[in-house]
Parts: C-alpha cells; structure tokens; sequence
C-alpha cells in the first residue's frame, strides 16, 4: 500500500460536525444510529470514514445532507456547522440552496442514482439552472465543461444520452460532475466505488483526488474499503456501532492503530504474499457480530469482540484520549496493546 | 436500447428532441409488429368514422319507409333499418361516438388519476383521506353508477364521459400511487434532494414521467372499456341520445328485428369487437415495448 502525503496543514475547517446523535424511534426501541460524533473537516482535506456496515458512517452523511427521514429519524443533539451556520437549524429552503450547490453528494450505486426518463444533459443542467441561476444555454455549456473535467469523451453526444446508454464508470463520472457543478466547499461520497469493478474503481479515485487539488474540494469518503482509505485520505476516522473509535492522520493510523477494532480491521484486509510466495493463511476475522443499535451495553460496544476486554471495558465506556499526534482512540488498553506490525 | 443509433442533431432544441421521439416511437412500432397492427386499424377505424359524411353515404338519419328492412345491396351495403335508413352509414357515424367516448374517458381518467395519485404518494397526510374517498368510490358498481348518474342528468355525451370517468379515476389513482410509493425510495429521488431540487419540482420532473409508461397502458385498456360500456350504456337506453346513431344505440334498435335484418344487430357488434379488440393490442404491444426488460427481446 502506497501510503498518502502527510496531512493538509491547520487551516479553518469548512465543516465541523460536534456531538452529533441521530436515532431513529423504532418499535424495538430507539436505534442510536449516530451517537456523539464530533469532527473537523478542513478544506481540501480527504478525511475517509470506516467502519462496517451499520456502524453508521452513511447515516452520518445523510445527516449532514439532511436526508434523514424525519420521522422516525432525529437529530437528538449536535451541531453541523458549515460557514458558521448549524445546518440542523436552518429551514427546509435554506437547506436546498445548500444542497448540491455548497454540500453535494454522490451515491453507491450509479445504476440506480440517476432518474432513466431524462438525459444526461437534463440531470447536469438542473442543479447548474437551480443555484447558479444561468440561462438553459450558458447551463449546458457549463454541462459540457463538467463532463470535460471528468474526463467523459465526446461531451456533446452523452449530454443527449439517457443512463442506460452509459455504462456505470460512466454514471458515476456523471454523478461525479453533477455534484461538482456548482463548486462545492464539501463533497461527500458514500461508497463511490463500492459498486463498480476494480479497474473502473481506480479510474473514479484517480479521479477524486484530481478534483480535490483542482478545486480544492473537502471530501468525505465514505467506504468499508481500508485499501482506498489508505490510498485517498489525509485523515481517517473509524467508526464503530454509531460512535467514532478512532482517528488519526492517515499514515499514524495505519502505521501504530490503537483501537482493537481498526487493528481487526486492518487484519482482514487480504495481501498477496504477506507471508512468502503464495502462501495461503487464513484471513483475521473479527469474532462475533455488532450489537444491536437499540441494546447497546453501557460499557465499551466492541468488548464482546475484543482480544483484550477486560472488566473495565464491559462496565465503563472509554473516552476519546489523545495517543499521539493528531490521534485519538477510545479505548482502556491502547497502552497495553501488543506492538503492532503490519 | 440496443438498435443502431439515429444520426441526431447537435443542437439540443424543442423541435429536435420532439423529432427524435418521434422517430424512436417509429423504431418502437416497426420492432413490434402487435402494436403496429393496433394502430393501424385504429387509424382504419378513425378515419372510416370521421370520414363518413365524406363518403358520399347517405345521410345516417334519412328515413325512407319503402326500403326498410333491406338485405345488403349496391345501393346499401350493409341493407338499411326499420326506417330504411342506411345501416353502413349509421355504423360509421356511429363509430363517431365510441372513438370520442373511449378517448376522452381515458384522457380525463388518467390526467386526473395522475394528479391525485402524484400527490397522494409522495404525501403521507393527503393519501390518508384522499385514499379513503377513493375506496368509497371504487365499491360502488360502474354501470350502476354511469345509469344513475344519466338518469340524474339526463342522456347526452358528455354526461356518459362523465359518468364512464368517474369508476376509472381511482383505479388510476391506485396505480400511480403505487409507482410513485416505489420510485419515492429511489437513490435518484434522493439523488435529487440532495442537489437541492423543491418537493413539487422533483414530482413533476423527477417522478411523473416514469410513471407514465404504466398509466399509458393503463389508458389504453380504459379507452377499450369506455368503448364497451358507452355501446352498453346506450343499448340499456342510459347512453347516448337515441337520436344519435352509436354502436349501442344502432344494436338497441335493431333487437327487434333481429329475425328481419340480422345485420342491425351484425355490423355495429363487428365494428365495436374489432375497435376493442384493435386497442387492447395496441395496449399489449405499448407495454411490451415501454418495459425495459421486454425492450431487450427486440
């Protein structure tokens, strides 16, 4: 794994995301889907999300989006603040004058995240037409400078194309330019490349990364993929039953992880030839499943998965402390943690 | 669509996109050849009935008591009727009422089944009580209601329009409020929210058109109906005035006389089957080729 440059330096963040609890009222109960997290997102910064599925991370970006479902979704406590503003506290209308102008987002799947009856050039020309107010032609100009960018051939002939002429590298290059027409402060991607094929997969973050220098573009990767966090991000965050576990520049992370659950993570990442030619290890696993969102234990989520849990753990949730520069990691024993060699 | 592209113009204006549509409609009829046969006698059909007056035929309401009760001659085709009026005459005028009745109870069934159905799906509080009424009003029999409603207001067309509309339009409700129950959860509806698009512009533009490949369909079959229940309303006597001639009318009057001149009876049920007949497989074929799955047989 190529490992990224070191973080972008201190600046403002664009986006601050503090003690955020989204839950959702269920019949089982209250699903604390998001509970208490808290971070910075600086400009240009690539900060990955992690963690695996339930653990929270979309439910996170469709907060800060406001796409949650309300009900039986809420926003219990927190703030989002972007350019000084709580996102939670604005109106529905301040709200979609945010959405896709200031804040966009691209899904999973590309097949599904475009309307089929309207073309290419419809869906890319309407967010330019919403929030930049030009004239249908300056729009589609504006359209066919986009699809340049991410670098679709002959721009012309897909603006006139519907999604199923496209194949879906393609829809996510569109998905891509629909969302970055109205240059965005923030872009965050759920799963970008979760649902194409490797080679495509490589093209779209090849891509990300040369918008973000381009346009100097905060991104939120969303993704279960430690492999592209480490090639992306500047900065990680792991996420575990809701709550954020650890976080730490790119390289600290991977290189000395203090959280039992990122270094399980880590292990179950296959490698060809860790352990000498072709050789056939068995893959770590984590043991056990997440718990139940609406029965969290009062002590530490991840204890009943853990090598090292201790009573402490079971009885008492671990605060976020600091384990070294620009680190934190909630857990009672990242002092103990055997050395960790990747 | 796997077919060869059509060369198109670079200039993305009205009259380019609309001359593309029609020459992807055109492609769609000539790839099924079940729904180019549909339209074609419909088309048969249509200009047979509003061609009539220019036939040359006689007048569909002279009487001439003489030739009454005719077998079918030079002179008249299809014989003539108890009054000796020309029965080829009166069943191509008659042809007149079925195709604006069936038209026009489908065009107002699914505009306005699409305009409740659109608002009903996409917000919970109105589709409660809108889906209430539209319950009431699917339990009450269609023939019952047409007759009663004519029998309030008296016969005429419009009235048979309205009283052939009213049963349809929930079924219309029900349908696109299913569509718009399924699309409401799509990543693209999200993906539209999240660029910042109003509730109403994402209903019109984002949602309403991919209902339409079902409604259409839907239309068709209601248009078909309409054509039955118009000759059936008129054959009981709460259709259309008997002084018009329509299909109903002409076999209502000809039941009399059914051991005299079978034909009264013979021509208008030909007609009628074969324009119901021609709809629905113009229905079958239009849902074979707007559903994208069928779309790749061809």
């Amino acid at each position: 794994m190529t490992l990224s440059p070191p973080a972008v330096p201190d600046t403002d963040p664009v986006l601050q995301v503090d003690d955020l609890r989204t839950w959702f009222d269920t019949r089982d109960g209250v699903v604390k889907a998001v509970e208490g997290l808290s971070f910075d997102l600086r400009p240009g910064e690539i900060l990955g999300v992690v963690g695996e599925s339930g653990c929270g991370k979309s439910i996170t970006s469709l907060s800060i989006m406001q796409l949650v479902p309300t009900p039986p979704g809420r926003y219990a406590s927190g703030a989002i603040r972007f350019k000084g503003r709580d996102l939670l506290r604005l109106t529905p209308a301040e709200m979609r004058r945010i959405r896709g102008n200031e804040i966009s987002m691209i899904f999973q799947d590309p097949m599904s995240s475009l309307n089929p009856v309207l073309t290419v050039g419809d869906q890319l020309t309407e967010a330019i037409v919403l929030h930049q107010g030009l004239d249908p032609r300056a729009a589609t100009a504006r359209a066919r400078e986009m699809l340049d960018l991410v670098h679709i051939p002959e721009p012309e002939r897909r603006l006139r194309e519907y999604p199923h002429q496209l194949s879906g590298g393609m829809r996510q290059r569109v998905m891509i330019a629909m969302a970055l027409s109205c240059n965005p402060q923030v872009l965050i991607a759920d799963e970008p490349t979760t649902a194409l094929d490797v080679t495509i997969q490589a093209q779209i973050l090849g891509l990300m990364e040369e918008i973000r220098e381009k346009l100097q573009t905060a991104i939120i990767l969303i993704t279960h993929d430690l492999g592209v966090v480490a090639e992306m991000a500047d900065r990680v965050l792991v996420m575990y039953a809701g709550r954020k576990v650890e976080e730490a520049d790119v390289v600290e992370l991977f290189e000395r992880p203090q959280h039992p659950y990122t270094r399980g993570l880590m292990r179950s990442v296959p490698r060809l030839g860790a352990d000498g030619e072709g050789s056939a290890t068995r893959l770590a696993e984590i043991p056990g499943i997440v718990p139940a969102l609406t029965n969290l234990p009062a002590g530490c989520a991840f204890a009943d998965r853990c090598a090292f849990v201790t009573d402490r753990c079971r009885a008492e949730y671990p605060p976020l402390v600091p384990r070294g520069p620009r680190h934190l990691a909630a857990c009672w024993h990242s002092d103990t943690l055997p050395e960790w060699t990747a | 669509m796997t077919h060869t592209p059509v060369e198109r113009p670079q200039d993305p204006t009205l009259t380019a996109r609309m001359s593309e549509a029609a020459a992807g409609a055109w492609d769609a009829l000539r790839r099924n050849p079940t729904m180019l046969f549909g339209l074609s006698v419909l088309v048969v059909m249509a200009v047979l009935a509003f061609g009539a007056p220019l036939f040359g035929l006689p007048e569909p309401m002279r009487q001439n008591p003489i030739n009454r009760l005719q077998d079918p001659s030079a002179a008249h085709w299809f014989g003539t009727d108890m009054y000796g009026r020309d029965l080829l005459s009166r069943v191509l005028h008659g042809g007149q009422i079925s195709l604006v009745v069936g038209l026009s109870v489908a065009a107002l069934a699914t505009s306005l089944g699409l305009a409740i159905g659109l608002v009903a799906g996409f917000s919970r509080r109105v589709d409660a009580v809108v889906m209430r009424f539209m319950d009431a009003l699917m339990s009450i029999p269609s023939i019952l209601l047409a007759i009663a409603l004519v029998s309030l207001w008296g016969s005429s067309v419009t009235n048979v329009i309205i009283a052939l509309t009213i049963p349809e339009v929930p079924r219309v409700v029900r349908l696109v409020r299913s569509v718009v129950l399924m699309l409401r959860d799509q990543t693209f509806v999200q993906a539209a929210i999240a660029c910042g698009t109003s509730t109403p512009r994402i209903l019109v533009r984002h949602i309403m058109p991919n209902t339409f490949p079902p409604l259409i369909v839907q239309a068709t079959y209601i248009c078909a109906q309409a054509v039955i229940f118009e000759a059936y309303l008129s054959f009981v006597g709460a259709g259309t005035p008997p002084e018009i001639p329509s299909w109903g009318n002409i076999m209502a009057e000809g039941r009399m006389f059914f051991f005299q001149n079978f034909g009264i009876i013979m021509y208008p049920g030909i007609f009628l089957a074969i324009t119901v007949f021609a709809i629905n497989t113009f229905g079958d074929g239009l849902r074979d080729s707007l559903d994208p799955r069928m779309k790749r047989r061809f």
